[in-house]
Protein backbone atom coordinates (compact mmCIF):
# COMPACT_ATOMS: atom_id res chain seq x y z
CA UNK A 1 0.00 0.00 0.00
CA UNK A 2 1.34 3.59 -0.66
CA UNK A 3 1.19 6.20 1.77
CA UNK A 4 -1.60 9.20 1.17
CA UNK A 5 -0.55 12.88 1.73
CA UNK A 6 -3.44 15.72 1.88
CA UNK A 7 -2.40 18.26 -1.28
CA UNK A 8 -5.02 21.09 -0.96
CA UNK A 9 -7.72 21.72 1.66
CA UNK A 10 -10.58 24.22 1.45
CA UNK A 11 -13.67 25.06 2.68
CA UNK A 12 -17.39 27.31 2.50
CA UNK A 13 -18.15 29.99 5.12
CA UNK A 14 -20.19 27.61 7.52
CA UNK A 15 -23.77 28.85 8.72
CA UNK A 16 -27.49 29.28 7.23
CA UNK A 17 -26.30 30.24 3.93
CA UNK A 18 -29.74 31.07 2.39
CA UNK A 19 -27.94 33.04 -0.63
CA UNK A 20 -26.36 29.31 -1.58
CA UNK A 21 -27.87 25.65 -2.75
CA UNK A 22 -26.35 22.41 -2.26
CA UNK A 23 -24.48 22.58 -5.79
CA UNK A 24 -22.89 26.01 -5.04
CA UNK A 25 -21.82 24.89 -1.80
CA UNK A 26 -19.89 21.79 -3.24
CA UNK A 27 -18.55 23.47 -6.46
CA UNK A 28 -17.17 26.48 -3.92
CA UNK A 29 -15.31 24.35 -1.51
CA UNK A 30 -13.60 21.55 -4.36
CA UNK A 31 -12.57 24.49 -6.32
CA UNK A 32 -10.90 26.00 -3.13
CA UNK A 33 -9.01 22.82 -2.85
CA UNK A 34 -8.25 22.16 -6.20
CA UNK A 35 -6.80 25.79 -6.43
CA UNK A 36 -4.65 24.67 -2.95
CA UNK A 37 -3.20 21.99 -4.52
CA UNK A 38 -2.36 23.69 -7.43
CA UNK A 39 -3.99 21.63 -10.00
CA UNK A 40 -5.42 22.56 -13.22
CA UNK A 41 -8.05 19.74 -12.59
CA UNK A 42 -7.04 17.55 -15.68
CA UNK A 43 -4.69 15.46 -12.77
CA UNK A 44 -7.57 14.30 -10.88
CA UNK A 45 -8.81 10.73 -11.50
CA UNK A 46 -11.58 10.42 -8.99
CA UNK A 47 -14.35 11.62 -6.10
CA UNK A 48 -15.51 10.69 -3.67
CA UNK A 49 -18.32 12.51 -1.60
CA UNK A 50 -19.88 12.47 1.87
CA UNK A 51 -23.17 13.70 2.22
CA UNK A 52 -25.84 12.39 5.13
CA UNK A 53 -29.51 13.03 3.65
CA UNK A 54 -29.75 15.10 0.38
CA UNK A 55 -32.59 13.55 -0.56
CA UNK A 56 -34.45 14.10 2.06
CA UNK A 57 -33.27 17.86 2.39
CA UNK A 58 -32.91 18.76 -0.94
CA UNK A 59 -34.91 16.65 -2.83
CA UNK A 60 -31.33 15.49 -4.49
CA UNK A 61 -29.99 12.44 -5.00
CA UNK A 62 -27.20 11.18 -6.98
CA UNK A 63 -24.92 14.02 -5.41
CA UNK A 64 -21.87 11.48 -7.05
CA UNK A 65 -22.64 12.67 -10.77
CA UNK A 66 -23.76 16.27 -9.80
CA UNK A 67 -20.89 17.21 -8.77
CA UNK A 68 -18.51 15.96 -11.41
CA UNK A 69 -21.03 17.53 -13.75
CA UNK A 70 -21.10 21.17 -12.09
CA UNK A 71 -17.07 20.88 -11.04
CA UNK A 72 -16.51 20.31 -14.71
CA UNK A 73 -14.56 17.07 -13.78
CA UNK A 74 -17.03 14.71 -15.95
CA UNK A 75 -16.42 11.98 -16.73
CA UNK A 76 -14.31 10.86 -13.81
CA UNK A 77 -16.00 8.50 -11.48
CA UNK A 78 -17.35 10.41 -8.45
CA UNK A 79 -18.91 8.09 -5.76
CA UNK A 80 -21.38 9.47 -2.93
CA UNK A 81 -21.11 7.44 0.74
CA UNK A 82 -23.04 8.01 3.73
CA UNK A 83 -22.57 6.98 7.12
CA UNK A 84 -24.69 9.06 8.98
CA UNK A 85 -22.75 11.90 10.54
CA UNK A 86 -19.84 10.22 9.70
CA UNK A 87 -20.37 10.92 5.94
CA UNK A 88 -17.10 13.22 5.60
CA UNK A 89 -14.36 10.94 6.76
CA UNK A 90 -16.23 7.69 5.18
CA UNK A 91 -15.32 9.61 2.22
CA UNK A 92 -12.05 10.44 3.46
CA UNK A 93 -11.33 6.96 3.84
CA UNK A 94 -12.45 6.07 0.57
CA UNK A 95 -9.99 8.04 -1.04
CA UNK A 96 -7.33 7.03 1.00
CA UNK A 97 -7.96 3.43 -0.14
CA UNK A 98 -8.21 4.46 -3.68
CA UNK A 99 -4.97 6.43 -3.57
CA UNK A 100 -2.93 3.81 -1.12
CA UNK A 101 -4.41 0.90 -2.75
CA UNK A 102 -2.59 2.27 -6.82
CA UNK A 103 -5.77 2.24 -8.44
CA UNK A 104 -5.74 6.62 -8.49
CA UNK A 105 -2.92 8.74 -8.40
CA UNK A 106 -5.31 12.16 -7.47
CA UNK A 107 -8.61 11.96 -5.70
CA UNK A 108 -10.77 14.79 -5.00
CA UNK A 109 -12.65 14.36 -1.34
CA UNK A 110 -15.61 16.01 -0.94
CA UNK A 111 -18.38 16.46 1.94
CA UNK A 112 -21.62 18.51 2.21
CA UNK A 113 -25.10 19.29 3.62
CA UNK A 114 -27.67 21.87 2.59
CA UNK A 115 -29.88 22.11 5.46
CA UNK A 116 -31.79 25.34 6.29
CA UNK A 117 -33.86 24.94 2.98
CA UNK A 118 -36.32 22.60 5.71
CA UNK A 119 -37.85 23.61 8.94
CA UNK A 120 -35.99 22.44 12.00
CA UNK A 121 -38.91 19.98 13.03
CA UNK A 122 -38.58 18.10 9.76
CA UNK A 123 -34.40 18.21 10.16
CA UNK A 124 -34.64 17.15 13.24
CA UNK A 125 -36.92 13.68 11.98
CA UNK A 126 -34.42 13.28 9.36
CA UNK A 127 -31.54 12.99 10.94
CA UNK A 128 -33.18 11.41 13.51
CA UNK A 129 -32.63 8.53 10.66
CA UNK A 130 -29.22 8.49 11.64
CA UNK A 131 -30.22 6.39 14.95
CA UNK A 132 -32.66 3.62 14.86
CA UNK A 133 -35.81 5.20 12.95
CA UNK A 134 -38.26 2.29 14.41
CA UNK A 135 -37.14 1.88 18.00
CA UNK A 136 -36.01 4.73 19.01
CA UNK A 137 -37.30 7.94 16.39
CA UNK A 138 -40.77 6.11 16.19
CA UNK A 139 -40.87 6.32 20.21
CA UNK A 140 -40.50 9.96 20.32
CA UNK A 141 -36.96 9.95 21.00
CA UNK A 142 -34.59 12.49 18.99
CA UNK A 143 -31.01 13.08 18.41
CA UNK A 144 -30.86 15.49 21.39
CA UNK A 145 -32.94 13.04 23.87
CA UNK A 146 -29.96 9.90 22.54
CA UNK A 147 -26.92 11.93 24.13
CA UNK A 148 -28.66 13.12 27.08
CA UNK A 149 -29.51 9.62 27.71
CA UNK A 150 -25.24 9.19 27.81
CA UNK A 151 -24.93 12.44 29.35
CA UNK A 152 -27.34 11.40 32.68
CA UNK A 153 -25.42 8.21 32.23
CA UNK A 154 -22.01 9.62 32.89
CA UNK A 155 -23.13 12.04 34.84
CA UNK A 156 -24.41 9.06 37.55
CA UNK A 157 -21.10 6.86 36.78
CA UNK A 158 -18.18 9.28 37.49
CA UNK A 159 -20.22 12.69 38.64
CA UNK A 160 -19.88 14.32 35.75
CA UNK A 161 -21.57 17.97 36.26
CA UNK A 162 -23.62 20.45 34.08
CA UNK A 163 -21.13 22.94 34.34
CA UNK A 164 -18.16 20.45 32.76
CA UNK A 165 -20.30 20.02 29.69
CA UNK A 166 -21.00 23.86 29.74
CA UNK A 167 -17.13 24.60 30.21
CA UNK A 168 -16.87 22.62 26.52
CA UNK A 169 -19.32 25.02 24.65
CA UNK A 170 -17.80 27.66 26.19
CA UNK A 171 -14.19 26.40 24.81
CA UNK A 172 -15.44 25.44 21.24
CA UNK A 173 -17.15 29.25 20.97
CA UNK A 174 -13.40 30.58 22.01
CA UNK A 175 -12.15 28.99 19.31
CA UNK A 176 -14.61 29.67 16.60
CA UNK A 177 -14.36 33.59 17.05
CA UNK A 178 -11.36 32.62 16.06
CA UNK A 179 -12.53 31.02 13.02
CA UNK A 180 -13.80 32.85 9.54
CA UNK A 181 -15.46 30.24 8.39
CA UNK A 182 -17.29 29.58 11.34
CA UNK A 183 -21.57 29.97 12.02
CA UNK A 184 -21.07 31.29 15.30
CA UNK A 185 -18.00 33.74 15.37
CA UNK A 186 -18.13 34.79 18.92
CA UNK A 187 -17.63 33.86 22.70
CA UNK A 188 -20.24 32.75 25.07
CA UNK A 189 -20.39 32.77 28.60
CA UNK A 190 -20.57 29.82 31.48
CA UNK A 191 -24.07 31.33 32.74
CA UNK A 192 -25.09 31.88 28.73
CA UNK A 193 -24.43 28.29 28.26
CA UNK A 194 -25.98 26.98 31.86
CA UNK A 195 -29.27 28.99 31.62
CA UNK A 196 -29.91 28.33 27.82
CA UNK A 197 -33.13 26.86 27.08
CA UNK A 198 -33.85 23.13 27.56
CA UNK A 199 -33.60 20.87 24.56
CA UNK A 200 -33.42 16.81 26.60
CA UNK A 201 -32.87 17.34 29.58
CA UNK A 202 -29.51 18.10 31.30
CA UNK A 203 -28.56 18.71 27.45
CA UNK A 204 -29.51 22.65 26.79
CA UNK A 205 -29.43 24.37 23.39
CA UNK A 206 -25.92 25.67 23.94
CA UNK A 207 -24.71 21.92 24.66
CA UNK A 208 -25.86 21.11 21.11
CA UNK A 209 -24.27 21.88 17.55
CA UNK A 210 -26.57 23.56 15.32
CA UNK A 211 -28.47 23.16 11.87
CA UNK A 212 -25.55 24.59 9.25
CA UNK A 213 -24.78 24.40 5.48
CA UNK A 214 -22.10 24.22 4.09
CA UNK A 215 -18.77 21.76 2.70
CA UNK A 216 -15.30 21.29 2.89
CA UNK A 217 -12.79 19.61 0.40
CA UNK A 218 -9.51 18.10 0.60
CA UNK A 219 -7.27 16.62 -2.67
CA UNK A 220 -5.44 13.74 -2.05
CA UNK A 221 -2.21 12.32 -3.71
CA UNK A 222 0.47 9.51 -3.11
CA UNK A 223 2.97 11.07 -0.36
CA UNK A 224 5.89 10.21 -3.17
CA UNK A 225 4.51 12.58 -5.73
CA UNK A 226 2.84 15.09 -3.34
CA UNK A 227 5.66 17.38 -3.25
CA UNK A 228 5.56 18.41 -6.91
CA UNK A 229 2.30 20.24 -5.58
CA UNK A 230 2.89 21.58 -2.72
CA UNK A 231 5.97 22.08 -0.06
CA UNK A 232 3.63 21.29 2.51
CA UNK A 233 1.71 17.66 2.16
CA UNK A 234 0.23 16.14 5.12
CA UNK A 235 0.86 12.64 5.35
CA UNK A 236 -2.24 10.30 6.36
CA UNK A 237 -0.69 8.14 8.81
CA UNK A 238 -4.08 6.14 9.81
CA UNK A 239 -7.40 5.56 9.00
CA UNK A 240 -10.03 3.51 10.43
CA UNK A 241 -12.87 2.52 10.76
CA UNK A 242 -15.49 0.86 13.10
CA UNK A 243 -19.09 -0.08 13.54
CA UNK A 244 -21.38 -0.18 16.31
CA UNK A 245 -25.29 -1.16 17.27
CA UNK A 246 -27.33 1.06 15.32
CA UNK A 247 -29.28 1.66 18.84
CA UNK A 248 -27.58 3.10 21.63
CA UNK A 249 -29.98 0.76 23.98
CA UNK A 250 -28.19 -2.27 22.71
CA UNK A 251 -24.91 -0.80 23.80
CA UNK A 252 -23.07 -2.13 26.70
CA UNK A 253 -22.32 0.99 27.99
CA UNK A 254 -23.53 4.62 27.56
CA UNK A 255 -20.81 6.13 29.15
CA UNK A 256 -17.70 5.45 26.13
CA UNK A 257 -18.44 4.51 22.17
CA UNK A 258 -16.89 1.35 21.40
CA UNK A 259 -16.56 2.12 18.04
CA UNK A 260 -14.44 4.85 18.24
CA UNK A 261 -12.59 3.35 20.86
CA UNK A 262 -11.78 0.53 18.71
CA UNK A 263 -11.22 2.14 15.98
CA UNK A 264 -9.11 4.71 17.68
CA UNK A 265 -6.75 1.93 19.13
CA UNK A 266 -6.15 0.52 15.73
CA UNK A 267 -5.24 3.83 14.80
CA UNK A 268 -2.56 4.35 16.95
CA UNK A 269 -1.34 0.87 16.53
CA UNK A 270 -1.04 1.18 12.79
CA UNK A 271 0.56 4.97 13.43
CA UNK A 272 2.79 3.89 16.40
CA UNK A 273 1.56 6.71 17.63
CA UNK A 274 0.28 7.19 21.46
CA UNK A 275 -2.77 9.58 22.66
CA UNK A 276 0.06 11.17 24.48
CA UNK A 277 1.58 12.37 21.06
CA UNK A 278 -1.45 13.85 19.50
CA UNK A 279 -1.34 18.21 19.55
CA UNK A 280 -4.31 18.36 18.18
CA UNK A 281 -7.60 16.88 17.73
CA UNK A 282 -10.80 17.50 16.00
CA UNK A 283 -13.47 15.42 17.95
CA UNK A 284 -17.04 15.05 17.21
CA UNK A 285 -18.93 17.26 20.01
CA UNK A 286 -22.58 16.99 18.11
CA UNK A 287 -23.12 17.81 21.88
CA UNK A 288 -20.85 18.92 24.66
CA UNK A 289 -21.12 15.28 26.34
CA UNK A 290 -19.82 13.81 22.97
CA UNK A 291 -16.84 15.72 23.20
CA UNK A 292 -16.62 14.72 26.69
CA UNK A 293 -16.71 11.09 25.95
CA UNK A 294 -14.37 11.50 22.54
CA UNK A 295 -11.84 12.40 24.65
CA UNK A 296 -11.99 9.44 27.05
CA UNK A 297 -12.48 7.17 24.18
CA UNK A 298 -9.30 8.46 22.20
CA UNK A 299 -6.87 7.94 25.43
CA UNK A 300 -6.33 11.86 26.06
CA UNK A 301 -7.82 11.30 29.59
CA UNK A 302 -9.30 8.23 32.07
CA UNK A 303 -12.87 7.30 31.81
CA UNK A 304 -15.03 9.70 33.99
CA UNK A 305 -11.84 12.42 34.01
CA UNK A 306 -12.91 14.12 30.18
CA UNK A 307 -15.54 16.23 32.19
CA UNK A 308 -12.98 17.90 35.00
CA UNK A 309 -10.49 18.17 31.80
CA UNK A 310 -12.87 20.41 29.99
CA UNK A 311 -13.38 22.20 32.92
CA UNK A 312 -9.58 22.86 34.17
CA UNK A 313 -9.07 24.15 30.58
CA UNK A 314 -6.81 21.22 29.72
CA UNK A 315 -8.55 20.90 25.95
CA UNK A 316 -8.16 24.70 25.35
CA UNK A 317 -5.63 26.07 22.41
CA UNK A 318 -3.17 26.38 25.29
CA UNK A 319 -4.02 22.84 26.77
CA UNK A 320 -2.51 19.82 27.02
CA UNK A 321 -3.72 18.62 24.09
CA UNK A 322 -6.10 20.84 21.67
CA UNK A 323 -9.40 19.50 21.10
CA UNK A 324 -11.65 21.13 18.46
CA UNK A 325 -9.27 24.14 17.30
CA UNK A 326 -11.87 24.96 14.59
CA UNK A 327 -14.73 25.61 17.34
CA UNK A 328 -15.99 21.95 16.67
CA UNK A 329 -19.23 21.22 15.79
CA UNK A 330 -20.67 23.09 18.42
CA UNK A 331 -19.43 26.66 16.81
CA UNK A 332 -18.03 26.18 13.43
CA UNK A 333 -21.53 24.67 12.45
CA UNK A 334 -22.36 20.53 11.70
CA UNK A 335 -23.40 20.72 8.24
CA UNK A 336 -23.83 16.80 8.61
CA UNK A 337 -21.68 15.41 5.38
CA UNK A 338 -19.61 18.35 5.51
CA UNK A 339 -18.34 17.74 9.16
CA UNK A 340 -15.87 15.03 9.04
CA UNK A 341 -13.93 16.65 5.54
CA UNK A 342 -14.08 20.21 7.72
CA UNK A 343 -12.13 18.57 10.58
CA UNK A 344 -9.26 16.92 8.16
CA UNK A 345 -8.96 20.86 6.62
CA UNK A 346 -8.61 22.33 10.16
CA UNK A 347 -5.93 19.54 10.95
CA UNK A 348 -4.19 20.22 7.57
CA UNK A 349 -4.03 24.12 8.62
CA UNK A 350 -2.96 23.40 12.11
CA UNK A 351 0.03 21.10 11.06
CA UNK A 352 1.07 23.45 7.97
CA UNK A 353 1.14 26.56 10.40
CA UNK A 354 -1.78 27.93 8.27
CA UNK A 355 -4.78 28.29 11.40
CA UNK A 356 -3.98 31.83 11.90
CA UNK A 357 -5.31 33.38 15.22
CA UNK A 358 -5.99 29.88 16.37
CA UNK A 359 -2.67 28.38 16.01
CA UNK A 360 -1.19 25.73 18.55
CA UNK A 361 2.24 25.72 19.03
CA UNK A 362 4.88 22.67 17.57
CA UNK A 363 1.91 20.71 16.13
CA UNK A 364 3.69 17.45 14.84
CA UNK A 365 0.34 15.27 15.09
CA UNK A 366 -3.27 15.45 14.49
CA UNK A 367 -6.18 13.04 15.00
CA UNK A 368 -9.93 13.07 13.63
CA UNK A 369 -12.63 11.75 15.23
CA UNK A 370 -15.95 11.64 13.07
CA UNK A 371 -19.17 9.64 14.21
CA UNK A 372 -22.00 8.84 12.56
CA UNK A 373 -25.38 8.75 14.67
CA UNK A 374 -25.05 7.65 18.38
CA UNK A 375 -21.69 5.54 17.87
CA UNK A 376 -22.89 3.32 15.10
CA UNK A 377 -20.14 3.99 12.90
CA UNK A 378 -16.63 5.86 13.78
CA UNK A 379 -13.58 6.65 11.84
CA UNK A 380 -10.75 7.89 13.01
CA UNK A 381 -7.59 9.60 10.95
CA UNK A 382 -4.05 10.70 12.39
CA UNK A 383 -2.10 12.88 10.32
CA UNK A 384 1.75 13.73 10.41
CA UNK A 385 3.52 16.47 8.50
CA UNK A 386 4.92 15.24 4.61
CA UNK A 387 8.01 16.93 4.51
CA UNK B 1 -42.66 10.95 8.45
CA UNK B 2 -45.57 8.95 8.00
CA UNK B 3 -45.90 5.36 8.79
CA UNK B 4 -47.30 3.45 6.11
CA UNK B 5 -50.50 1.48 6.82
CA UNK B 6 -48.33 -2.17 6.10
CA UNK B 7 -45.54 -1.30 7.92
CA UNK B 8 -47.75 -0.57 11.13
CA UNK B 9 -49.87 -3.70 10.45
CA UNK B 10 -46.69 -5.56 10.81
CA UNK B 11 -45.39 -4.45 13.45
CA UNK B 12 -48.68 -4.96 15.83
CA UNK B 13 -46.97 -7.87 17.74
CA UNK B 14 -43.77 -5.94 18.59
CA UNK B 15 -44.72 -2.72 19.67
CA UNK B 16 -48.69 -3.99 21.38
CA UNK B 17 -47.38 -7.54 22.79
CA UNK B 18 -43.71 -6.79 23.18
CA UNK B 19 -42.87 -9.18 21.15
CA UNK B 20 -39.09 -9.83 20.87
CA UNK B 21 -37.10 -13.05 20.42
CA UNK B 22 -35.15 -15.36 22.51
CA UNK B 23 -32.39 -17.33 20.93
CA UNK B 24 -32.50 -20.86 21.85
CA UNK B 25 -28.37 -21.90 21.92
CA UNK B 26 -27.38 -19.26 24.28
CA UNK B 27 -30.24 -18.31 26.24
CA UNK B 28 -29.80 -14.61 25.10
CA UNK B 29 -33.33 -12.54 24.69
CA UNK B 30 -33.65 -9.54 22.26
CA UNK B 31 -35.55 -6.52 21.95
CA UNK B 32 -36.03 -5.02 19.63
CA UNK B 33 -36.45 -8.18 17.89
CA UNK B 34 -33.51 -9.59 16.23
CA UNK B 35 -33.77 -12.12 13.22
CA UNK B 36 -29.48 -13.33 13.82
CA UNK B 37 -28.54 -14.18 16.97
CA UNK B 38 -25.27 -11.79 16.94
CA UNK B 39 -23.59 -13.96 19.33
CA UNK B 40 -24.52 -17.32 17.30
CA UNK B 41 -25.22 -16.15 14.43
CA UNK B 42 -26.20 -19.03 11.95
CA UNK B 43 -25.09 -21.65 14.89
CA UNK B 44 -28.28 -19.62 17.19
CA UNK B 45 -31.74 -20.88 17.22
CA UNK B 46 -34.30 -17.84 16.60
CA UNK B 47 -38.04 -18.24 18.40
CA UNK B 48 -40.72 -15.53 19.09
CA UNK B 49 -40.70 -14.42 22.70
CA UNK B 50 -43.02 -12.06 24.39
CA UNK B 51 -41.57 -9.88 27.07
CA UNK B 52 -42.84 -8.81 29.87
CA UNK B 53 -42.62 -5.40 30.25
CA UNK B 54 -40.82 -5.59 33.52
CA UNK B 55 -37.43 -3.37 33.90
CA UNK B 56 -35.62 -0.82 35.63
CA UNK B 57 -34.68 2.71 34.42
CA UNK B 58 -31.01 2.66 33.05
CA UNK B 59 -31.04 6.46 32.06
CA UNK B 60 -33.53 9.48 31.30
CA UNK B 61 -34.26 12.88 29.84
CA UNK B 62 -37.11 15.09 29.78
CA UNK B 63 -37.73 15.85 25.55
CA UNK B 64 -38.75 19.86 25.16
CA UNK B 65 -37.86 19.95 21.51
CA UNK B 66 -39.69 17.29 19.84
CA UNK B 67 -39.42 15.73 16.42
CA UNK B 68 -42.54 16.31 13.86
CA UNK B 69 -45.87 14.44 15.24
CA UNK B 70 -44.43 14.79 19.02
CA UNK B 71 -44.83 18.83 19.22
CA UNK B 72 -48.04 18.52 21.35
CA UNK B 73 -46.60 16.01 23.87
CA UNK B 74 -43.73 18.47 24.78
CA UNK B 75 -42.17 18.12 27.76
CA UNK B 76 -42.34 14.46 28.02
CA UNK B 77 -40.06 12.03 29.35
CA UNK B 78 -37.98 8.66 27.60
CA UNK B 79 -35.92 6.56 29.11
CA UNK B 80 -33.53 3.42 28.06
CA UNK B 81 -35.00 0.43 30.20
CA UNK B 82 -33.65 -2.38 31.08
CA UNK B 83 -35.64 -5.16 30.78
CA UNK B 84 -35.67 -8.11 33.76
CA UNK B 85 -35.07 -10.82 30.85
CA UNK B 86 -31.71 -8.96 30.52
CA UNK B 87 -31.78 -6.47 27.15
CA UNK B 88 -32.90 -2.60 26.98
CA UNK B 89 -34.87 -0.64 24.77
CA UNK B 90 -36.08 3.25 24.54
CA UNK B 91 -39.61 4.65 24.97
CA UNK B 92 -41.95 6.68 26.84
CA UNK B 93 -42.61 6.91 30.60
CA UNK B 94 -46.08 8.13 31.01
CA UNK B 95 -47.98 10.20 34.35
CA UNK B 96 -44.07 11.70 35.39
CA UNK B 97 -41.96 14.45 34.72
CA UNK B 98 -38.19 14.31 35.38
CA UNK B 99 -37.97 15.20 39.06
CA UNK B 100 -40.11 11.86 39.84
CA UNK B 101 -37.24 9.33 38.03
CA UNK B 102 -33.89 8.18 38.74
CA UNK B 103 -32.06 5.52 37.21
CA UNK B 104 -32.64 2.08 38.69
CA UNK B 105 -36.40 2.96 39.37
CA UNK B 106 -38.69 -0.30 38.28
CA UNK B 107 -41.31 0.21 35.39
CA UNK B 108 -43.60 -1.89 33.81
CA UNK B 109 -45.12 -1.70 30.39
CA UNK B 110 -48.57 -0.03 29.44
CA UNK B 111 -50.38 -0.08 25.91
CA UNK B 112 -50.96 3.17 24.48
CA UNK B 113 -51.08 5.59 21.78
CA UNK B 114 -47.28 6.92 20.27
CA UNK B 115 -48.80 9.59 17.41
CA UNK B 116 -51.00 9.87 14.92
CA UNK B 117 -49.05 11.46 11.92
CA UNK B 118 -51.94 11.83 9.65
CA UNK B 119 -55.69 12.98 10.83
CA UNK B 120 -56.48 10.82 7.82
CA UNK B 121 -54.77 7.68 8.58
CA UNK B 122 -54.26 5.34 11.34
CA UNK B 123 -53.31 6.31 15.12
CA UNK B 124 -50.23 4.50 16.35
CA UNK B 125 -50.47 2.39 19.04
CA UNK B 126 -47.51 0.60 21.76
CA UNK B 127 -45.67 0.24 24.40
CA UNK B 128 -44.86 2.31 26.79
CA UNK B 129 -43.64 2.78 30.51
CA UNK B 130 -44.95 3.73 33.99
CA UNK B 131 -43.06 3.93 37.02
CA UNK B 132 -44.22 0.51 39.40
CA UNK B 133 -45.89 1.70 42.61
CA UNK B 134 -44.96 -1.26 45.57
Amino acid sequence: MRKVAIIGAGMTRFGERWDKGFRDLVTEAGTQAITDAKLSGEEISAGYVGTMASGSLVGQEHAGALIADYMGLDPIPITRVEGACASGSLALRQGVLAVASGLHDIVVVGGVEKMTDLDTAAVSQILGGAGDQEWELFMGATFPALYAFMARRHMHEYGTTEEMLASVAVKNHQNGAKNKYAQFQREITMEQALNAKMVADPLKILDCSPITDGAAAVVLAPLDMATSYTDKPIDIVASEQASGTLALHDRESLTSIDAAKIASQRAYKKAGIAPQDVDVAEVHDCFTIAEVVATEDLGFFAPGKGGPAALEGKTKLDGEIAVNTSGGLKATGHPVGATGVKQVCEVTWQLRGDAGERQVKNVETGLTHNVGGSGATAVIHLYKRGY
Amino acid sequence: MKESISLTWRRIPERYKMEGTHCTTCDAHYFPPRGICPKCRRKGKIQPFEFSGNGKIYSFTEIHAAPAGFENQVPYVMAIVELDEGTRCTGQIVDATRDDLKIGDPVEGTFRKILSDDPEGPIHYGFKFRLKND
